[in-house]
Formats: C-alpha cells, sequence, structure tokens
C-alpha cells in the first residue's frame, strides 16, 4: 500500500535585500465607505463617564476614562480586542457588576444621576443593550416583545391589550413588514439579521434613554449589516446610541464620535472625521491605518 | 493512489496501520457488537416471550393465589400500582428535584453549601436502593407516622404502604431529575441570561420565563428518565409497599384508603412469578416483564426525542 506523502510547503521567495514596503501613511481614512448619514443636526447630553476605571479581580480593564455620551450621535468605541471598550460599555447599565470580581472607580451619571444610585432593574430598562451574538428568547416573536413590555415575570397585561404596541416597537426596528404575518413564528427560526432586528427592537421595548450595542453586526453577513446600520442611524435622533465595533469601516460609515481605545485607556475621542482623517495621536494613527489590531 | 479531496475510506487508511493498532480496533469492532448484541438479545428474548404470553384479559383481572395458570389472574393491580407509585414519586421528585437544579445552576450560593448539596445528590445516585428501603422502614414505622400505613391497636405501625414506597422511591429519581434540570439550564448561553437583566428584569423573572421555558426539554426529559428508574426499581417497593399482589387498603376511605395500605407493581408481581419466586408463574412474569420493559422503553424514547427537539433551536455560537 502506498503511503501519502506530505506535500513540500510552498514558499514564496523573499528577497532579503528589499525590505517590505511602509505601510502608507493615514493621510485619510483609506478603507473608508460613503457615510451612512449625514451629522447629526443636535446633540445633548445624556449620560458623563468620568474618571471611571474598571479592574477584574484588581487587574485593570479600563483606566480613567471621561467621556461624554450624547443623544442625536452614534459613538463608537474602537480598538484591538482586550481594549476595555466593552467592559466600559456593560459598565453603562452595571452589567458588570454580575461579574463578582469587577470593581469600579469613578463615576458615571445618567441625566445628572449616578447610575450607582438607581435599582439596577430600573437604570437597565432606560440603559438597554444588544449584544454580539442574536440572542432572541425562546419564544415567538410577539413574546419576545411583551416579555420586555410586561412587569417582571407578570402574564398580563394580556396579548390583546399588547398587540398594537408590539407592532409598533416592530415597525420601530424595521422588522414589523418581515414578520406582521406571523407573529407567533419561533423567533430562533428568523434568520441572523432578523433576530438582531428583533433584539434591537426588544431593547427599544423598553423605550430607553440609551441604547448600548456590542459589535451586533459581527456575526451578520453585509446586507443584514447594512439593514441594522440604517436602522442605528436612524435611532440616534431619539436615544443615544453607544456601539462597540472591531470594523473601522462600520465606524466610520455610522458613527458621529468615536472613542480610540488601547491597553484601557481612552487614546482619543473626538468626531469620526478627525478621528479617522487627522488623528492626533500616533497609537490612534497607528490603529485606524491597520499597523496593528 | 488518493488525492487530497478524494475521501478515503476508513478500512484503506487502517489498512497502513501496525498490526497492533489493527487489532486494538477489531478488538474495538468485536466488543461494540458483542454488547449490542448482549442488549438486542434480552430484548427480543422478552419480546417473543412477552408477545406470546401476553393477553388481553391479564390487563384487567386481579392477581389470584392459585397453583394454575388459570386461576392466578392477571396484573390489573400491579399495573395500577406501577402508575400510582411512579405518578407519587414523581409529584415529589419533580419539584424538589427542579428547586434543587435552579438553585445550583442559577444560584449557587452561599457556594460551600452549593457544594455540599451538590455531593448529597451524588451520593444519593450512588446509593443502593435498598438501603434506601431499610432506612425508609426506620421512619415510615415511627409512630408519628402511623397515619400513612397500617396501624395496630396497641401502637404498632406497620410501615408499609403507598406513601411510604413513592416517598422513598423520590429519592431514586431526584439525581436524575436535578441533572437533567442543571444540563438544559447550563446548556444556555450567558449572553440569553445578560439580555434579560439588560431590559431591566430580575434574576427570578429571568428564570421562570427565559431560562426554565429553554431548558423545557430537558426538564421533560428529567421527568421521563426518573419515572423510568421509579417503575423500575423493585427493593423499596418490596420492603416498603410490601408483598400482597391485590390492592390492601387501609380503612374506609376510598382513595387514601388504597394509599395506605400495600400493594404491588409490575416488578415485584414478576419477582413473585418469576420461576425462583413464590408464586412461580413464569408466564405471567414473563408477560409482565414485557409490559414493563415497554413502558420504560417508551420512556427512554421519548426521553430522546424531548433531548433532540432541545437541540433544534438554538442559539448560534
Amino acid at each position: 500500500m502506498e503511503h501519502l506523502k506530505p506535500r513540500p510547503v510552498r514558499r514564496l521567495p523573499i528577497d532579503p535585500a528589499t525590505p517590505p514596503a511602509a505601510a502608507p501613511a493615514p493621510a485619510s481614512f483609506a478603507g473608508a465607505a460613503r457615510r451612512r448619514a449625514p451629522a447629526s443636526t443636535f446633540a445633548v447630553d445624556r449620560m458623563q463617564v468620568d474618571h471611571v476605571s474598571i479592574a477584574y479581580a484588581g487587574k485593570p480593564a479600563v483606566r480613567d476614562v471621561s467621556l461624554p455620551i450624547r443623544q442625536g450621535e452614534v459613538l463608537a468605541l474602537i480598538g484591538p480586542s482586550g481594549c476595555g471598550k466593552t467592559t466600559l460599555l456593560r459598565s453603562l447599565n452595571r452589567l458588570t457588576e454580575l461579574t463578582r470580581t469587577a470593581t469600579l472607580e469613578g463615576a458615571i451619571t445618567l441625566d445628572g444621576t449616578e447610575i450607582a444610585r438607581f435599582e439596577p432593574t430600573a437604570l437597565r430598562r432606560r440603559v438597554t443593550m444588544v449584544f454580539q451574538q442574536p440572542n432572541p428568547f425562546p419564544m415567538s416573536v410577539f413574546d419576545n416583545v411583551a416579555y420586555v413590555l410586561r412587569e417582571q415575570a407578570a402574564r398580563r397585561p394580556r396579548r390583546r391589550a399588547l398587540e398594537e404596541k408590539v407592532r409598533e416597537v416592530l415597525a420601530h426596528a424595521g422588522l414589523l413588514d418581515e414578520v406582521a404575518d406571523d407573529l407567533d413564528h419561533p423567533a430562533l427560526r428568523l434568520s441572523g439579521g432578523q433576530q438582531q432586528r428583533l433584539c434591537i427592537a426588544r431593547a427599544l421595548a423598553a423605550e430607553p434613554e440609551v441604547l448600548l450595542l456590542d459589535e451586533p453586526c459581527s456575526a451578520l453577513d453585509p446586507q443584514s449589516t447594512q439593514v441594522i446600520e440604517d436602522l442605528i442611524v436612524k435611532l440616534r435622533d431619539e436615544v443615544a446610541v453607544v456601539i462597540v465595533t472591531h470594523n473601522l469601516q462600520q465606524a466610520h460609515r455610522i458613527a458621529d464620535r468615536v472613542a480610540f481605545m488601547y491597553l484601557g485607556e481612552l487614546v482619543e475621542y473626538g468626531t469620526a472625521n478627525q478621528v479617522f482623517g487627522s488623528p492626533r495621536e500616533q497609537r490612534t494613527k497607528d490603529y485606524v491605518s491597520g499597523a496593528f489590531g | 493512489m488518493s488525492t487530497p479531496g478524494q475521501r478515503v475510506d476508513a478500512r484503506d487508511r487502517s489498512a497502513s496501520w501496525k498490526l497492533r493498532d489493527r487489532a486494538g480496533l477489531g478488538f474495538a469492532w468485536f466488543l461494540g457488537l458483542l454488547f449490542c448484541a448482549i442488549a438486542a438479545s434480552i430484548v427480543i428474548y422478552l419480546l417473543v416471550q412477552g408477545l406470546r404470553y401476553v393477553r388481553p384479559e391479564l390487563f384487567v383481572t386481579q392477581p389470584a393465589a392459585g397453583f394454575t395458570e388459570s386461576s392466578t389472574g392477571g396484573f390489573l393491580d400491579p399495573l395500577l400500582g406501577t402508575f400510582i407509585v411512579g405518578l407519587m414519586a414523581m409529584a415529589i421528585a419533580f419539584p424538589v428535584g427542579l428547586g434543587i437544579g435552579v438553585w445550583l445552576s442559577e444560584y449557587g450560593r452561599p457556594f460551600p453549601l452549593a457544594r455540599a448539596a451538590e455531593a448529597c445528590v451524588e451520593m444519593l445516585a450512588g446509593l443502593p436502593s435498598i438501603v434506601l428501603a431499610l432506612f425508609g422502614t426506620l421512619i415510615f414505622q415511627s409512630p408519628a407516622l402511623g397515619f400513612l400505613s397500617r396501624q395496630v391497636g396497641n401502637g404498632l405501625v406497620f410501615g408499609r404502604s403507598f406513601f411510604a414506597a413513592a416517598t422513598m422511591l423520590s429519592f431514586i429519581a431526584l439525581p436524575l431529575v436535578v441533572a437533567s434540570v442543571r444540563e438544559g439550564l447550563q446548556a444556555i448561553p450567558g449572553h440569553v441570561r445578560e439580555a434579560s437583566y439588560a431590559v431591566g428584569k430580575t434574576r427570578i423573572a429571568t428564570t421562570r420565563r427565559v431560562l426554565l421555558p429553554a431548558a423545557r426539554p430537558s426538564v421533560i426529559t428529567g421527568l421521563m428518565l426518573g419515572f423510568g428508574r421509579v417503575i423500575g426499581d423493585t427493593a423499596i417497593i418490596v420492603v416498603l409497599l410490601g408483598a400482597t399482589l391485590r390492592f390492601d387498603g387501609v380503612g374506609g376511605v376510598p382513595v387514601l384508603g388504597t394509599l395506605r395500605g400495600t400493594g404491588s407493581t409490575l416488578t415485584t408481581y414478576v419477582f413473585d412469578n418469576a420461576p425462583t419466586g413464590e408464586g412461580n408463574q413464569p408466564t405471567k412474569a414473563y408477560a409482565a416483564a414485557f409490559v414493563l420493559l415497554m413502558i420504560v422503553l417508551a420512556l427512554n424514547v421519548g426521553a430522546d426525542i424531548f433531548t433532540r427537539k432541545g437541540r433544534a433551536l438554538r442559539w448560534s455560537t
């Protein structure tokens, strides 16, 4: 019996005399696509992050970050993996508290009130969140929204009383046309993009002031991504939107303000055009040009 | 010879193995087929014997004392007893097991207490049922619990009744229920819980409205497996339910009287009628064993279906 021999590894010819070409300077953001939205016309401060440091079991994840979160603008948190952007996002509705070892210093305020003074459940209805993986609850489309509209584990108000409100919320998230015929459809049988819009609908059903999005498109195809990006831009006038993204093009397409974080620090905060077009910091320049990431 | 991308048959590949590896592979196949053959022969033997001896009237006639096949009646009482004991035991084991499973999976605080509870449930799973039965006599023969079984005039308590048997049998089903509930809950990704917290829901609301519905297939699987184990147990029935093949109620109250009294289940009916048993009516034993096997097989198939159903609708990871 003849045995398979491993094939020789193909190697690209490398001429040691010529060093690899240097990365082009980020004069403008190279991969930038057309922006989805015109610049926002008004913005009002809703949340204020004030010298916030977060550590897990003493190991710092976010160091001394201060920034405003404003309604009328989309704020994108960008940075390489492990830079603390998701931790910062989760601290905005106190989800970090679910991790026992997490400690937070500094203050975060919502409309002038420190969020530590809120009941967590009350705060989380005002600052809702959408996650990376589409995670509709294992029930019908209707019930996914109705669950949020009802008090805690209550079964009332009954379906008929909620029907109108549920349709309104689904329309708000741009999902109604696709599910209107069958609101009893199991949510987990929707497509990934539809599931994620249902999750956004769910988050909007609580009528929040701030919407947090943790890489909401990273599990989706480009078309679903586009639909959700349009939705996010549309929502910015009624809720303050904070989005964590790995995708620089996405940040450029939808964000009005960009915060670049690196190793837990807030390196640069500014308008999208400024951060991508003429970054002040060298680290930002390197990151947005793709030198590391 | 094979090119990359072409599917290579396992036999072709093992042909290039060392002799020792090939012998190992052959031995693995042999053992696997042997166990299949053993399991199949038990089931097929019982099927053949059962189908030969099982007759409709056996299901509707009570057992009777006698020496011939025609005079010993059927297994109506044991069949009913099996379901009574199973339902009663699960009525205890299911809510308790559900509670323990949810607590261990979702709360688990204080930590040392949770670990202790976990160890206890594991120990319970490994406990021989005859030990549980013996312990049951200790409890149910105490005068304070005399109202659950037969009480003789001088204060002596009989300690054998459906109540006593079902209570101790519930300990057999408990570990299965706890394990299934925990497994079902722990298969739910953490971000699903957080999604519920992130719209302002409490832990309790999340558990009731999101997590338990999501874990329902596992919970039902636990229920079915527990029921199957309970109705298959013999030691506790012999010791705590007694060996009267017919229901022997206590007092005049219809249902309560029966539950306070002694009786039998299919397992003790088989035990009694086996060729080595007191009754020695092997054909009846085969018929009853066949019925018991069918019930347990149906439960296992049902549990399997629910487990699969649980896997069908899942979150992408």
